[in-house]
């Protein structure tokens, strides 16, 4: 037991840091900037204290209730280090829309605590709880700026929705612990019978209540609206981070208690992910509020990732990270641009404010041609090898009509991705934007934009990572 | 020869563009970028050269060959050339310097994006050529579309975010599926190492999916009949210089794709989708020409007639004759030079009339003496009159067509005629006749940069024409060694049949 304890250490180290920043927010005045950069200390703090667990083998700990695993600890590093990312980006946004609050680090904190046991978890009540602890610190941030009537009611709409989705998941956890009489997951995989209807019904609400988290068509409704609505650094938060913990989630749930129901559950999965992608890239075209549109493009980004998860293969659970790792890779550098889009001390969103940005901010104006491009998925940029990976997979196991339909789907996304590129370089130029961005944002974007851009020098560096997540 | 040539010539535009963006101001003060630019791509062309003449041309297999391991295990990093690709690679190193040369005041403003983009081109272009991979390819083949995009759309004219948005998303069509078939080669062979799959060939039975799905983002890019409306609309609305490139580059992609992958990939898929080539590309020669005839926008008849002379190119492969195919390659370097010349000459006259209506023109040969010299070179050729290399390639195919096919070849035989009339009636209509249009007669004759561009696009054009035995010769081993090659697959696959 006391060796387990080993095991947990960042996630120990993650929660005594989220208690003493809570203790030092409430007994300094005006400590917010403290606890803010305390709060990225601890973070990058965190990231030795994960890879320094052992995660060559598989380790079950407290009962077989929590597993370590280097899928465990490749996400939590991922987690760790977008969170870091998002800190970066926006504490100028925060303190210009004058919500730079003690709390916020925390929350932020508090959830990815949840997220990381969220992706380690081996038993239905451990995955519960760390699912609440993510979400719940979610709906806080989600209307964060409380005086603004957007986001207040996003959070609420996210409260509601995402409560009636862990109602749904719950219950297909009391089914599916009904009829294989374990919370387990080692065990669920043992007890149950598969000609017993039962369990099948238990796993398609989990999976119902998961796609929720992930917004995967038809589940989708909550993310346009909460996107928008919520402050754009929070947005941030939401397009990358929840996402990665449920589909790492999803894998966990589909590749350990419900392998054996690969027949059942993988029709399930490419309705999800055919109908994330067109779905994604259809209503996406008529958007004029970026916000809006990055949560349309997140639906059909999703509506790939999933499509790695179909094939019931290592291939596809690999190719599936290596998406998302790259999805929020492009993500942070979407937002970061869109983060500097400020005049005058207010935050501009529409579509339509960044005509003619190539001559104003040809910099600006380059990141985002590169990030869109990839985006679209257009080689050589990083987009293109995500893609190109799980269609891999796919092909692998000849399901071409999930691959054609997503590569025709990805051309339909490309012309609204284009048609924000034909508004930055081939329209009339606008207002000027500000230029003071704090460093934070302006390392990010450059590192983001790097990154996508020369990822194909040498691809090697991230699919050596994911290669070694072998699950099945 | 341990210099990897070929990487050095991937690589250097890419490497001036990034050292122009880095290191010059995009101040209106004349020109530093240019001039780096220019050097740049001149000393590409000498590299290709030198390339040119080390090349083996008795030897059939590639050569220069580099093998690296790019994503272990799964795709490896592969260029070389044959005696196919390197004469594409020396067009592109050629055309590209003149392109650079010709931007002159057609571009207003963002000059050096500009030449950024075209470099950027040029590097992908080239790695089209001598990739040996098929992920490889399809790399640079798509990567292309960027640069093109943002060329037409910034750059063009007032259509040019129909264009654009028309031009991105065709190609990108008609490419997703060939990704699909590339993925799935590699799932059924183990490898998508073109010189690999050359030896151990494809299994029959996927071979007809396959080839169609390469087919179809190649017919794209050629451009075919049906699928051919993205060409007059980009070239209607790119600046000249991404015309050049447009028809004198990107379209022999297509082409050359055809010669390497579809057949010599898939020899079964080809015979067997023979007769649709046919038919499609017979109908790109009648019906372009005639839909040419009927144009009253230069650059627009120029388009067109660029779709009939691919459509010979099609013809010409797929009659997979010694002649045909060797034709086809030379049609395409023929048509390269040629549409390229048309385009700058068209360029030339839009810059001092700003219009490309051909009824606004008439006469000008009393005004401007030496372009109407050279504008009557290059038609000429365009129609393929002996003497030129319009002729020889179009001569060849014909050949290769009657070898194969009588009635295909007799058809395509009256594109010939069409094709000089509808030249020979656009010199007719815009050089000779009375002098009506009274702004005509301020204009000026070619400039000393323009004369040095057109020239040095004549003479190779008058010298290949009359001595295609340079060209014909670096191709002769490698076309050979591909129609043996499709010829013993297809034996083979007959003899099983049986």
């Amino acid at each position: 037991m006391i060796t387990d304890i080993y095991y947990v250490i960042p996630e120990i180290f993650l929660s005594l840091s989220l208690m003493f920043l809570l203790l030092l927010g409430v007994f300094k005045k005006e400590g917010s900037t403290i606890v803010y950069n305390l709060s990225l200390v601890f973070l990058i703090i965190s990231i030795p204290l994960i890879l320094n667990v052992p995660s060559n083998n598989t380790t079950l700990i407290f009962n077989d209730s929590y597993k370590i695993d280097y899928l465990s600890n490749f996400v939590k590093t991922l987690i760790i280090i977008s969170t870091i990312f998002v800190l970066l980006t926006s504490s100028q946004y925060l303190k210009s829309i004058k919500i730079f609050n003690i709390e916020y680090p925390i929350l932020i904190l508090s959830s990815i605590l949840g997220m990381m046991v969220m992706v380690s978890s081996n038993d239905l009540i451990v995955f519960y709880i760390g699912l609440e602890l993510q979400s719940l610190a979610l709906y806080v941030l989600a209307s964060f700026n409380r005086d603004n009537i957007l986001s207040s009611e996003s959070g609420l709409k996210y409260f509601v929705l995402s409560a009636l989705s862990s109602g749904l998941l719950l219950y297909g956890c009391s089914l599916v612990y009904g009829f294989s009489s374990s919370t387990n997951f080692s065990q669920i995989g043992f007890n149950y019978d598969q000609s017993i209807q039962g369990i099948t019904f238990g796993m398609v609400f989990i999976l119902v209540g998961l796609a929720f988290k992930i917004s995967a068509v038809p589940f989708h409704m909550w993310a346009p609206d909460v996107y928008q609505g919520s402050p754009t650094s929070v947005t941030l938060f939401f397009a990358i981070l929840p996402k990665i913990a449920a589909l790492t989630v999803f894998i966990r749930f589909l590749y350990s208690p419900f392998l054996e129901l690969i027949d059942q559950w993988q029709s399930i999965i490419i309705f999800l992910s055919i109908a994330s992608m067109l779905f994604g890239a259809v209503a996406a075209i008529g958007q004029k509020n970026l916000k809006r549109l990055a949560a349309y493009s997140s639906i059909s980004h999703m509506g790939y990732a999933l499509a790695g998860l179909t094939t019931g293969t290592n291939q596809g659970i690999q190719s599936s990270i290596l998406y998302i790792s790259i999805y929020l890779v492009m993500n942070l550098a979407l937002f970061s641009c869109i983060l500097m889009l400020k005049k005058n001390n207010k935050y501009h969103e529409s579509i339509e404010d960044l005509s003619g940005l190539s001559r104003n901010h040809p910099l600006l104006a380059f990141s985002l041609l590169v990030v869109l491009f990839s985006l679209a998925g257009i080689p050589p940029l990083a987009g293109f090898f995500a893609k190109f990976y799980v269609f891999a997979a796919v092909i692998e196991q000849s399901m071409f009509f999930l691959a054609i339909v997503g590569l025709m789907s990805t051309v339909v996304a490309a012309f609204y991705y284009l048609r924000i590129i034909k508004i930055i370089y081939f329209d009339k130029e606008a207002e000027k934007f500000d230029t003071d961005h704090n460093l934070g944002l302006k390392i990010s974007l450059t590192i983001t934009t790097i990154l996508i851009l020369i990822y194909f020098i040498y691809p090697n560096s991230l699919i050596d990572f994911v290669s070694k997540i072998n699950l099945v | 020869m341990d210099i990897p040539i070929l990487s050095l010539l991937i690589c250097l535009p890419t490497i001036g563009a990034l050292f122009i963006l880095f290191t010059t101001s995009n101040s209106k003060k004349y020109n530093s970028y240019k001039y780096i630019s220019i050097f740049i791509s001149i000393v590409n062309f000498i590299l290709s050269v030198y390339l040119w003449y080390q090349f083996d041309k008795s030897n059939p297999t590639f050569q220069f060959v580099e093998n690296r391991d790019w994503i272990y295990g799964f795709i490896n990093y592969k260029v070389g050339v044959d005696g196919i690709s390197i004469l594409f690679i020396i067009l592109t190193t050629f055309i590209t310097p003149l392109c650079i040369l010709s931007v002159n005041s057609t571009i207003k403003n963002r000059l050096k994006d500009f030449l950024v983009a075209i470099l950027i081109m040029e590097s992908l272009m080239i790695g089209v050529f001598c990739s040996l991979d098929l992920v490889i390819f399809y790399l640079f083949f798509e990567g292309g579309l960027i640069p093109m995009f943002l060329i037409i759309g910034i750059w063009g004219g007032d259509r040019r975010v129909y264009s654009a948005f028309k031009f991105f998303l065709y190609t990108l069509l008609g490419s997703v599926l060939m990704l699909v078939a590339i993925i799935y080669i590699y799932w059924i062979t183990g490898t998508t190492d073109v010189e690999k799959l050359y030896q151990i060939g494809i299994e029959a039975k996927y071979q007809k999916i396959l080839w169609l799905a390469f087919f179809s983002s190649f017919a794209v890019k050629t451009p075919m009949w049906p699928v051919h409306t993205w060409l007059p609309d980009a070239h209607v609305e790119a600046p000249t210089a991404g015309s050049v490139l447009l028809a004198a580059i990107l379209l022999k992609m297509a082409g050359y794709g055809f010669i390497r992958f579809s057949i010599g990939l898939f020899p079964i898929g080809s015979e067997y989708f023979v007769t649709l080539v046919y038919i499609l590309s017979l109908i790109a020669i009648i019906y372009t020409s005639l839909v040419a005839l009927m144009q009253e926008d230069m650059k627009k008849l120029i388009a067109y007639s660029s779709v009939a002379h691919m459509g010979f190119v099609t013809l010409g492969i797929f009659t997979m004759t010694q002649q045909g195919v060797e034709g086809s390659i030379f049609q395409m370097i023929s048509h390269g030079i040629i549409s390229a010349a048309l385009f700058l000459c068209v360029g030339v006259i839009y810059e001092r009339m700003h219009t490309r209506q051909i009824k606004n023109y008439g006469g000008i040969v009393s005004v401007m003496p030496k372009y109407s010299i050279l504008l009557m070179i290059f038609t000429l050729g365009a129609l393929g009159l002996p003497g030129t290399t319009g002729f020889v390639g179009e001569f060849l195919i014909l050949i290769g067509a009657f070898k194969d096919n009588f009635l295909v070849a007799l058809v395509a035989s009256i594109g010939v005629i069409l094709g000089a009339a509808y030249m020979l009636w656009l010199y007719k209509r815009v050089i000779f006749g009375e002098l009506i249009n009274k702004d005509l007669k301020n204009m000026l004759d070619l400039n000393k940069s323009e004369l040095i561009i057109l020239s040095s696009l004549a003479v190779p054009s008058l010298y290949f024409g009359f001595y295609p035995e340079p060209l014909i010769n670096t191709v002769e081993m490698s076309v050979s060694n591909l129609i043996n090659n499709y010829n013993s697959s297809l034996e083979i696959y007959l003899a099983n049949q049986k």
